[in-house]
């Protein structure tokens, strides 16, 4: 695995552990107000400064980190295995099914450009983290079920699923037990970049105030707030940016350096 | 792709969204303290005490025709109120779209030609960087240097070409980053064939080498990636719109959406998605038009 990549595991472990343990690592209750002290600077007690209602912001990004994290597993599995089954699944039928997932059903979810989609699911739902769930897997299955259509495509043709079949195995078992376990190595990749895509498209959601609502933390919420205290507390804006920016980064670290690590003819070189 | 299809299809979902609202969207948008009557006479005004089949079949109908439909909050056409909006969204888009080329094919060609070289790392680094920050991350940060530090560009606003120039660059860098990466591999590819062998052994200046026969071929790919591209151009300027202030259809979305203008709303996704599958469509003529072995493919 290359530096990066380790770079990227070693911070996407740090942010899971804070995000399991936030509860007990932050410093400083989340909702617990001051306003005498709203909008001061980062300080020896509070490193991240505080926020317009005096809360700690160090303490709000530790949670923060919890509902990205969540957002991010839960979107990334359900989207990959929707996504698997209904690719797969074509793919392996082949004839008009496939022609009509891939041609017509692909085209209209990818018709919605960027994250319109969710955002207008959200709005007509109301903003909820149960909405915003379903939201960004409405738009994420597309994604897995294009590349596991050309995964299974491509498996489905080699010699063992053939012998396979001629041997007399039901559909479901070389689906299951021989094609997608050798078509799967994509997607770990992808789900891995997915994690990236989903925290960010929870914390543009949430900057948008379409996420999850008040007193839950989101890293998105958090920079819609600071802009407006840009010039006097530009300190709300800087931390969740760069909390965002890392994650991101880190998942894009870890995805590369997975698809290089796993890829055969890569290895060779 | 087929338009048509597709078009039907998100015309359909688009008209369905206003039923995924958890009860009525009148009383939602009325709030509790509406009285029955004017609840039946706002539903009976936009059709909405019809059977589903019939409200489907008006709503093909007025969409054939270029209506819209009308706005919950002042029952103004929501085509004109999208008609006001749109060029500025549009304007936005472009300008994001050409901050993007003038930032990636420098870029784009200088770690190509000198691949694993500094100036490869460099640009590897600024791409990467451009991916991961979100323009809900960037935009603020672009205020706070270049606005509120260095003053040297408005914050907010719309009018002159200085109010376009951070939303533009906040709209643009991710794609200038997927569009450096992209040429880089293009030159990189191109430079190893044999008409550029050739073109230097007849002793063409390296500079034109790259630019005139080089950057040709490389960048047939890029027009494809710039057509996907600019859909999510259009949805980032939801928020692009909003950071900034930019009067377009963005920041319209969201005054629907804050209002629960649910038509307004409606309307402003149709277009987004509209314009984004006509770019689709022309960026596919566009691209046999450039390489004429797509015909033969």
């Amino acid at each position: 695995m290359t530096g990066l990549a380790r770079i990227g595991l070693l911070v996407v472990v740090m942010l899971s552990l804070v995000a399991l343990f936030s509860p007990v690592l932050a410093p400083h209750s989340l909702t617990e107000q001051r306003l005498s002290a709203r909008l001061q600077g980062p300080s020896a007690e509070h490193p991240f400064g505080r926020d317009e209602f005096g809360r700690d912001v160090l303490s709000r990004m530790m949670y923060g980190a919890r509902v990205s994290m969540r957002v991010g597993l839960t979107v990334v599995s359900i989207s990959a295995a929707t996504g698997t089954l209904i690719g797969a699944s074509a793919a392996y039928a082949g004839g008009w099914i496939d022609a009509l997932v891939s041609s017509f059903l692909f085209n209209t979810f990818l018709a919605f450009p960027g994250i319109l989609l969710a955002i207008a699911l959200v709005a007509f739902r109301g903003p909820s983290l149960a909405n915003l769930i379903l939201a960004l897997c409405v738009i994420g299955w597309v994604g897995y079920a294009r590349l596991m259509r050309g995964q299974v495509l491509k498996v489905k043709e080699y010699d063992y699923v053939m012998a396979a079949r001629a041997l007399g195995a039901p559909g479901a078992r070389i689906l299951l037990g021989h094609i997608l376990p050798n078509a799967i190595q994509p997607l770990v990749i992808q789900s891995t970049l997915g994690m990236a895509g989903a925290v960010l498209a929870e914390a543009g959601l949430s900057f948008l105030g379409l996420g999850v609502q008040e007193p839950i933390p989101s890293w998105g919420k958090m920079l819609d707030a600071g802009r407006a205290h840009l010039t006097t507390a530009p300190h709300m804006v800087v931390f969740p940016a760069l909390a965002i920016m890392a994650t991101v980064l880190a998942f894009n670290f870890l995805g590369d350096g997975l698809n290089k690590w796993l890829d055969p003819t890569r290895k060779r070189r | 792709m087929l338009i048509a299809p597709v078009v039907g299809a998100v015309i359909t979902l688009v008209f369905l969204l206003i039923h995924l609202v958890p009860g009525d969207p009148v009383l939602n948008y009325l709030g509790e303290g509406a009285t029955p009557q004017q609840v039946t006479d706002m539903r009976r005004r936009f059709g909405l005490d019809q059977s589903l089949p019939a409200q489907y079949a008006n709503y093909w109908k007025q969409v054939v025709q270029g209506d819209l439909g009308t706005s919950f909050l002042d029952r103004k056409p929501v085509s004109e109120k999208i008609r006001r909006r749109y060029p500025a969204t549009l304007q936005l888009a472009i300008g994001a779209l050409l901050i993007a080329l003038l930032m990636a094919i420098p870029l784009g060609v200088t770690a190509g030609i000198h691949p694993d070289a500094w100036q490869d790392h460099s640009a590897s680094f600024l791409a990467l960087l451009g991916i991961s920050v979100p323009n809900f991350a960037l935009g603020p940060m672009a205020i706070l240097v270049f606005s509120v530090l260095l003053r040297w560009l408005p914050a907010s606003g719309y009018g002159s070409p200085a109010h376009l120039v951070l939303p533009a660059v906040t709209l643009g860098a991710a794609l200038a980053a997927i569009l450096t990466r992209m040429i880089r591999s293009g030159v990189i590819e191109e430079m190893n064939r044999d008409y550029v062998r050739t073109a230097r052994a007849k002793g063409l200046p390296e500079q034109k080498v790259v630019y005139t026969h080089v950057l040709k071929n490389g960048l047939i790919p890029v027009v494809t990636m710039v057509g996907l591209q600019f859909g999510v151009l259009l949805g980032g300027a939801i928020i692009t719109e909003r950071i900034f202030n930019w009067p377009g259809l963005g920041s319209l979305t969201i005054e629907a959406i804050s209002t629960r203008d649910y038509p307004l709303v409606q309307g402003c996704i149709l277009v987004i998605a509209l314009t984004y599958i006509l770019v689709n469509a022309m960026t596919d003529l566009l691209y046999r038009l450039l390489d004429p072995r797509i015909e033969f493919a």
